[in-house]
């Protein structure tokens, strides 16, 4: 292993222009002649728009335009696209109901833009967005999940009956009652997952610029995949054709999945720009990201677990009410469904699986992916779903997951909910995780914490993931409306070094190391000598982007599968140059050899001569001679497409103090053990699952998105009452890793950028009611704060 | 959420309720008042600037009087539009009791806010509106019967 290659805990080289304040995000981008625009939300949760004046704001100081949803069905703007379709058991399509970029009529949360103001200054078109008169009539609105289906409550669109999306079956309801039906014992669980608000530490933000003697259009976006933004918005949106069309992701400051969606804001002043023919920018405000940003996660869910005399699992049974908010956003549907109920049998045997998801419409901010996007709430329900059969028929929470573990002789490993899982040893994972948390030593800490006044438990999770969502003609049958491919192309420049340029996208993910790690490893090129481009539709040949932990798995394979095709090539000039046969050359370290002599040239010279082509195979129209013949130039092009998704997994323990007069939780120690195949770069995988494991502690103990239940106002809209996890509400997270290669991909690599996320949530709600299982609490909602851990012990405790 | 409070004002009811109905009156005694002006003998046109938390805006809107019961009780309304702050709604039940020629007022308010004012301030509503019935009542005994606050407000 070189320094610099796979497997070398090299530092991230983009992190010295981050901490240095010279990165380049999109409000660092300005045009000349620029004008921003700003936004007129509705602060109603349902009302119909009956009038709105804008002429008073159409003539305040700088005010170039003010244009209403009336304008933008004028102008024949298309609604923002939904990137999959779900259809119900009932055999009928789900519903699809239409999403202006601005409202028309009627607006259905709070947040939803009316109006846009579009100014020569930001504060002017702020102060003239206060003068547009909007006249709303005001309609009741639905804002709680679970009551969406019910009976006489406000509907917000008419064509979904009881605000029923779609009703969705997922596998054997007949297998799964019978085993139902022959249990020894059976566990049930009432869940919620509660509605998170994503909060990247970069709003969202867009400028566009339209070049009228071209007619190309160029939009520099805050996006995780602006190729898919190019498609979505310009096909669908804009009618702006896709080869006019360049979209720009420079560096992104987070994404967590909510700049995987064509936005609204993005569109709209895409269309400003070409409507007035100047360039126009918006950055969202922190307010406005929490009102319009999708947000993530919010699902009722029961769940039951039949299980055999001797703990064993024998089917499970799970209804879900997955809340899509007011419209549908881009992937929403996916969400709760294929990557959700597909998770159900998690890391066990589990013959019969049977989930049943009422996806429904609110009065609420659009939810969709957000990291971890239906796994983590699948994680949830089964591994507490567990701990709570554990507890019930008296076996160990370690034991029970033993017992049910699907064996590493098993794989491949096909489930009851279709999937296919490629290579594991779960238990394996699982003994490391024991070892290092010193799970053995959790007695004597216990008595130390209850010498001192506190309560200590322990919480196991053993999550699964499913990651590089693939292959693409089968999420196509599945109702995916995209593929799930990603491309690379690897140029060589005549002087040796080295140009990636990627469709996947990096914001936090350190693709500019991990990528040039995999080039240098494969090609033999110094690091240094090679640069990752990438999020620049202009540059970039084409591109899906960067979600579900795909982008090593699947971003990086196409990189493996250009680089086999520059060797390839290579050793055919370096073939001519060391007038040997081209089966005999070898290419090793950089340098392409005639086998059994000490004849070579290193890649470099070949690049050069592929560019200075004065001693070349070139083509002389003999088609004998040109058999071996070759054009100039050293630049290959790769699409890779997966066989299946990959699957990492991993053990999560965790430790938790609560003091029993305040309800405060402290979580005293965490241990991830996770196997995500083979490892690039040992610190980014690190760092990607200890982060991922904070954000998982945030929803477990502090985060949720919490709205009026009559009025539909976003209650936690700021930091005031929105918490977000510090440092000090995490411990140092021991994490270690297994390593399982992946059989799917050239790398041996699976996803590591979700599963902290996924596994750690189970495990702290896990620990703290072990914590508070003295005083019989067998349940507690998250986020597990303060007040409610001290409820649940007030209301538990017998009277004194 | 429930705002009460309770005056004694040294002065008759019929004097009390005559002040509740004065256009002039209210206008002083609403903290933030820039302009009320009558549109007809229960309805009213406002504009009022208030702040809760960090979010200041200028409300303008509609005052009603309903419910009403000379000279014993009413409920006074209001409705106004904050521009991108939001909107703000409440109101208060007003009771007067006669007390050996004094008058004892009771009230119970209510509010309701939406858009950015909520967001930020959701948490500050209840204190705000308490605040401002309380303000208005206190500023309302003082100006029919000088020297009179020994109001309480009593939530």
């Amino acid at each position: 292993m070189s320094e610099t290659g796979i497997g070398a805990t090299v530092l991230r080289r983009e992190d010295r222009r981050f901490i240095s304040g010279r990165g380049n995000y999109v409000d660092d981008v300005n045009r000349p002649g620029q004008v921003y625009a700003h936004f007129v939300r509705s602060p109603h949760a349902h009302a119909d728009v009956k009038s709105i004046d804008t002429t008073a704001a159409a003539a305040a100081d700088g005010v170039v335009a003010v244009l209403t949803g009336a304008d933008v069905a004028a102008d024949g703007l298309g609604g923002l696209p939904v990137g999959w379709g779900i259809t119900s058991q009932d055999g009928s399509p789900m519903i699809e109901p239409p999403w202006p970029i601005i409202a028309q009529d009627r607006v259905r949360y709070v947040g939803e833009a009316v109006a846009v103001v579009i100014a020569a200054t930001r504060n002017q078109a702020k102060d003239a967005a206060e003068l547009v008169a909007v006249d709303y009539n005001p309609l009741p609105a639905i804002i709680s999940t679970q009551d969406s289906i019910k009976d006489g409550v406000p509907q917000v669109w008419d064509d979904a009956k009881h605000n029923i999306c779609f009703d969705w079956g997922f596998g054997d309801a007949d297998a799964t009652n019978d085993a139902f039906a022959k249990a020894s014992h059976v566990t049930t669980v009432d869940l919620v997952n509660q509605r998170l608000i994503p909060n990247a530490i970069e709003p969202r933000s867009s400028v566009a610029d339209f070049d009228s003697s071209t007619g190309e259009m160029t939009l520099w976006c805050t996006s995780q995949g602006p190729h898919a933004v190019r498609l979505l918005l310009g096909a669908f949106v804009l009618q702006q054709p896709e080869h006019k069309f360049r979209v720009v992701s420079p560096d992104v400051g987070g994404g967590f999945g909510s700049k995987i969606y064509p936005y609204a804001e993005y569109a709209t002043c895409c269309w400003a720009a070409r409507r007035l023919g100047v360039p126009v920018k918006w950055t969202a405000e922190r307010s406005e990201s929490f009102l319009t940003d999708a947000h993530g996660r919010d699902h009722i869910t029961k769940a039951e677990l039949a299980l055999d005399g001797d703990g064993r699992f024998l089917g499970l049974r799970v209804s879900t009410i997955a809340n899509m908010g007011a419209y549908l956003s881009a992937f929403a549907p996916l969400i709760p469904t294929y990557l959700y109920a597909t998770l159900f049998a998690g890391q066990y045997t589990t013959p019969a699986i049977f989930a049943e998801v009422k996806a429904v419409f609110t009065n609420t901010t659009p939810v969709d992916a957000y990291r971890g996007a239906g796994r983590p709430e699948a994680t949830f329900m089964l591994e507490r779903l567990i701990d709570a059969a554990a507890k019930e028929v008296g076996v160990d929470p370690v034991d029970i997951r033993r017992r049910n573990f699907i064996a590493p002789e098993a794989f491949p490993y096909q489930t009851p909910v279709a999937l296919l899982y490629d290579s594991g040893n779960y238990g394996a994972a699982l003994d490391k995780a024991l070892e290092l948390s010193d799970y053995a030593g959790f007695e004597a800490r216990r008595k130390a914490s209850e010498a001192a006044g506190k309560l200590r438990g322990i919480g196991i999770s053993t999550p699964i993931e499913a990651t590089g969502a693939a292959p693409s003609a089968i999420a196509g049958q599945l109702g995916a409306r995209a593929g799930l491919y990603e491309s690379a192309e690897i140029r060589f420049n005549a002087t040796g070094n080295v140009t990636v340029f990627s469709g996947s996208h990096s914001h936090g993910q350190g693709h500019a190391t991990s990528f040039a790690q995999v080039v240098s490893d494969k090609l033999g090129v110094p690091y240094e000598n090679i640069e990752i481009v990438e999020g620049d539709t202009g540059r970039v040949q084409m591109g899906m982007g960067t979600f579900g932990s795909r982008s090593l798995s699947v971003g990086g394979s196409a990189i493996v599968k250009a680089s086999e095709k520059i060797i390839e090539k290579g050793k055919k000039i370096a073939a001519h140059l060391l007038e040997a046969s081209v089966d005999d050359i070898e290419f090793s370290g950089g340098n392409f050899a005639v086998k059994g002599t000490d004849k070579s040239v290193n890649i470099a010279e070949v690049a050069f001569t592929a560019y200075v082509p004065h001693n070349y195979p070139h083509f002389t129209g003999d088609p004998e001679a040109d058999k071996n013949a070759l054009e100039p130039g050293l630049d290959e092009q790769a699409f890779f497409d997966p066989l299946n998704f990959n699957f990492p997994y991993g053990a999560y323990v965790c430790e938790v103090e609560v003091d029993p007069d305040t309800g405060v939780t402290e979580v005293a120690r965490f241990t991830a053990i996770d196997d995500v195949g083979n490892v690039i770069n040992p610190m980014i995988v690190h760092g990607q699952i200890q982060g991922g494991v904070v954000q998982g502690i945030g929803q477990a103990l502090l985060e949720n998105g919490v709205y009026d239940q009559g009025s539909g106002q976003l209650l936690s809209g700021s930091y005031m009452d929105y918490t977000m996890p510090r440092a000090d509400n995490v411990p140092n997270i021991d994490s270690d890793l297994t390593i399982t290669p992946c059989p799917m991909n050239p790398l041996g690599v699976k996803g590591c950028g979700e599963m902290g996320t996924i596994g750690s949530p189970p495990a702290v709600i896990n620990a703290i009611i072990d914590a508070l299982s003295g005083y019989g609490v067998r349940h507690l909602d998250m986020p597990a704060t303060p007040q409610r851990v001290w409820s649940a012990i007030r209301e538990a405790r017998p009277a004194a | 959420m429930e705002i009460k409070g309770e005056y004694r004002i040294p002065a008759p009811r019929e004097t009390v309720w005559q002040a509740l109905n004065d256009a002039d009156v209210l206008r002083e005694c609403i903290p933030g008042c820039e302009s009320l002006e009558k549109v007809s003998d229960t309805e009213l046109t406002a504009t009022v600037k208030a702040k809760v938390g960090p979010v200041s805006a200028k409300f303008s809107g509609a005052v009603t009087l309903e419910d009403l019961n000379p000279p014993e009780s009413y409920r006074i309304a209001g409705e106004g539009k904050g521009g991108v702050a939001g909107f703000a709604k409440g109101g208060a039940v007003v009771h007067l009791a006669d007390d050996g020629g004094e008058t004892i007022l009771t009230y119970e308010a209510d509010a309701k806010v939406g858009g950015k004012i909520a967001q930020i301030g959701s948490r500050l509503i209840q204190g705000t509106a308490r605040k401002l019935a309380d303000q208005f009542f206190r500023n309302f005994a003082e100006k029919v019967a000088p020297g009179s606050t020994q109001g309480e407000n009593a939530a």
